[in-house]
């Protein structure tokens, strides 16, 4: 009889530090204490405490284990499983959490404890490549209810009614988008169901969490979809990049058709429904509706311009809805919970919760999932545990490459999609990352900006022509040549190619530029009159030079200058020629008097 | 194909297996698994207890679990049951036997086994 489940991650974070191997060493160690019929050992999907990953944790006592190495599993069976003594050594603590000898349980930490796990709840709890396991937390319950006791129109109502919307960024309500494809067009021959599972922001990962840790919480929503609107066939359009997702999404799809929960006559009750996957080369512009489309259908992944809307003409066509891997994920449980559960969480206009991939400079690098309205503050310093080494925040990117920055004196704004968009950011699809005082603002607004001009499909000028010239107006600025006419021609410019753009990708592209413009416009304004970068890392605007005081003349820098910058005679002072100067530090590294400095 | 009751039925049956990860459980029964309590024959007790709060479906409401030595090495297998508001029970020199008295009259029952607690083998 098995009496303890040693729950092992099986995300992508946690594989890349040896999760696998450590469940293969603990199963052979478990066998070989004769322990195997008494400790069982699963793989699920992911805790979101990535920063501390391997993570392990075991039931019934809920024990906690971070950081875990290959080492140490030999001394958990020995002393946890056989001896019941937890191995206090690499047992998760709380910071200030005095008490040694309290083994902390998962659900209360604080990374924890302020969390709503809704889309999530599966990841970390359940195998994911063990359909009976989700069939055990209620699984495809909520499929069999829309089947067998509700209308197509009432499960559209009840998503409608739940104020449910869309998790990718644009935050539409997910039940319009399902009634308008269910009606437009009454007498098509055929409508799809689609999944963006084109996770493309830089730092984001809750969409390929989701799919490795709760895969059939998709495919079930995806079928009620079907349901909903008059679909029989879904597409999953995911990242060629994400191999444990994929292999993951393949085994549950596999699982669910051996079980008749996807192909005909799903429960007997005639209705059908199926399920391709089709995977992305890693093009962000294919995370934008009609790319994707584009995409599936075989062609090179570009947007058209709408209307006509997915819901009247989308793949191959055809009516199509489109909608997020955490949108879905929430689908079953609005069917099986209710509609007053699930407006019971959140703000006024954003009912739920949402997920964010905490990044940056942050403690607890990982994934989160807090009730909408809930504040910046709280979710980076109760839930992400401050910024590492005592520095001071400067400002959190949300939306990724589309969204924008939030300053300190917003970080007590509630988050929803309204609010976002009022201080000049946006939710985007949860990508969270931190910054603190040593960043450069105008540096990450290049980085997004570099992002977009690469990812740009090409096929519309404002974004194809325009984010270029203004990363060129960036790197001036950066190499210290800019001016303030510059700073305007670059909001300008931003305008244009925002109200320009064919699609999301070119509409939303220069947001990083303006909100860093908006809020923290003293900085772009000190590289350009004042050739200076505040935080120090833009290399061009930083300058070595020679105090006269200290220099004794020595003339070791000028001869270890790799470009002969450094002037002077000897036992003269020396000066450094900045137009010269390639700022590798070479000289300041020789003196032996402390007489070079960078500013 | 499955039907909706095959559903209900897969459910059931892998509900008792999972709920174990919810870590809720109120009450506890911890079993002494130090050198001492294994000399002792503590495993058994423990796979006894661990496999009757299974059977009787009562994994939500009580964990099982061990722990080292408690320092009372002469009256091993020691068990001792935590319940929210009542006073700790603390059973000793168990078999697997004893367990099973154990689980129907005090885990079910509500009823202490008087006769192998620690206070009635001194």
């Amino acid at each position: 009889m098995v009496r303890t489940h040693v729950l092992i991650c099986g995300g992508t974070g946690c594989t890349s530090s040896k999760s696998e191997e450590i469940m293969k060493v603990m199963e052979a160690e478990i066998d070989a204490k004769g322990l195997s019929e008494e400790v069982k050992v699963v793989k699920t999907g992911c805790f979101g405490l990535c920063a501390l990953g391997p993570i392990m944790i075991v039931y019934p006592e809920g024990t906690f284990y971070h950081s875990v190495k290959v080492e140490d599993v030999a001394e958990i069976v020995e002393e946890h499983f056989l001896k019941g003594r937890p191995v206090e050594r690499i047992v998760y603590h709380d910071k200030g959490d005095d008490d040694v000898h309290h083994a902390t349980s998962l659900s209360e930490t604080a990374f924890y404890k302020k969390q709503k796990r809704v889309a999530l709840r599966n990841c970390g709890v359940i195998n994911p490549e063990n359909i009976d396991e989700y069939i055990a937390n209620d699984g495809y319950q909520a499929l069999g209810k829309v089947l067998t006791e509700m209308t197509p129109e009432q499960v559209i109502d009840t998503v409608l009614a739940s104020g449910l919307r869309g998790r990718g960024g644009a935050g539409f309500p997910t039940g319009r988008k399902w009634s308008l494809a269910r009606t437009l067009v009454p007498d098509a021959d055929q409508k799809y169901v689609c999944c963006n599972a084109d996770e493309g922001d830089p730092g984001a990962f809750m969409d390929r969490s989701i799919l490795e840790g709760d895969p059939h919480a998709v495919i079930e929503a995806m079928a009620i979809a079907g349901y909903a609107i008059g679909a029989t066939q879904g597409y999953i359009y995911v990242r060629a990049e994400y191999p444990i997702a994929i292999k993951r999404l393949e085994i549950a799809i596999a699982q669910a058709k051996e079980y008749g929960l996807l192909g005909d006559n799903i429960f007997g009750t005639g209705f059908k429904f199926d399920l391709k996957l089709r995977f992305g080369a890693g093009a962000f512009v294919c995370g934008e509706e009609t790319a994707l489309m584009t995409s599936i259908e075989g062609n090179r992944g570009e947007p058209r311009p709408r209307p006509p809307f997915p819901a009247v003409k989308g793949l191959f066509g055809k009516p199509t809805i489109l909608n997020n891997v955490e949108t879905y994920a929430n689908i079953p449980q609005i069917i099986l919970k209710g509609v007053d559960w699930f407006t019971s969480m959140g703000t006024e206009t954003s009912k739920g919760t949402k997920v964010f991939a905490l990044g940056g400079k942050i403690q607890n690098t990982g994934l989160v999932e807090v009730p909408m309205g809930t504040t910046l503050r709280e979710v980076i310093y109760d839930i992400g545990g401050g910024i590492p080494n005592g520095k001071k925040f400067k400002a959190a990117q949300t939306g990724g490459p589309s969204g924008g920055c939030i300053t300190p004196e917003n970080l007590d704004v509630p988050i929803d999609f309204e609010n976002l968009m009022a201080i000049g950011s946006m939710m985007g699809s949860g990508g969270l990352i931190v910054m603190d005082e040593d960043s450069c603002m105008v540096d990450i607004a290049r980085f997004f900006l570099e992002f977009t001009v690469d990812e740009s499909c090409g096929k519309c000028t404002p974004c194809r022509v325009g984010t270029k010239r203004m990363l060129e107006i960036l790197d001036k600025i950066i190499a210290g040549n800019g001016t303030l006419e510059d700073i305007d021609k670059l909001e300008e410019l931003a305008n244009y190619i925002k109200s320009a753009s064919l699609c999301g990708l070119g509409q939303t592209a220069p947001n990083p530029v303006l909100s860093t413009l908006r809020y923290l416009r003293d900085e772009y304004i000190a590289q350009v009159v004042d050739k200076k970068c505040p935080a120090g890392v833009c290399k061009n605007l930083l300058q070595y030079k020679i105090i006269e005081d200290k220099c004794k003349g020595c003339t070791l820098c000028s001869r270890k200058c790799p470009v002969g910058a450094i002037s002077g005679t000897v036992k003269n002072p020396h000066v450094i020629d900045p137009a010269k100067c390639v700022k590798c530090g070479v000289c300041m590294s020789t003196c032996k008097f402390g007489a070079i400095i960078k500013e | 194909m499955i039907s909706l009751a095959d559903l209900a039925a897969i459910r059931d049956k892998m509900k008792d297996k999972v709920v174990i990860r919810e870590g809720s459980a109120q009450t506890r029964v911890v079993v002494g698994m130090a050198t001492c309590g294994i000399a002792a024959g503590a495993r058994p007790v423990l796979n006894a207890f661990s496999a009757g709060v299974q059977r009787e479906g009562l994994v939500d409401k009580i964990t099982v679990t061990q722990t080292g030595c408690i320092g009372i090495c002469q009256y091993e297998p020691v068990v001792e049951v935590f319940e929210d508001g009542k006073e700790k029970v603390t059973y000793v020199k168990l078999t697997p036997e004893k367990a099973e008295r154990i689980i129907k009259e005090h885990l079910v029952g509500g009823k202490v086994v008087t006769e192998y607690t620690i206070g009635a083998n001194q």
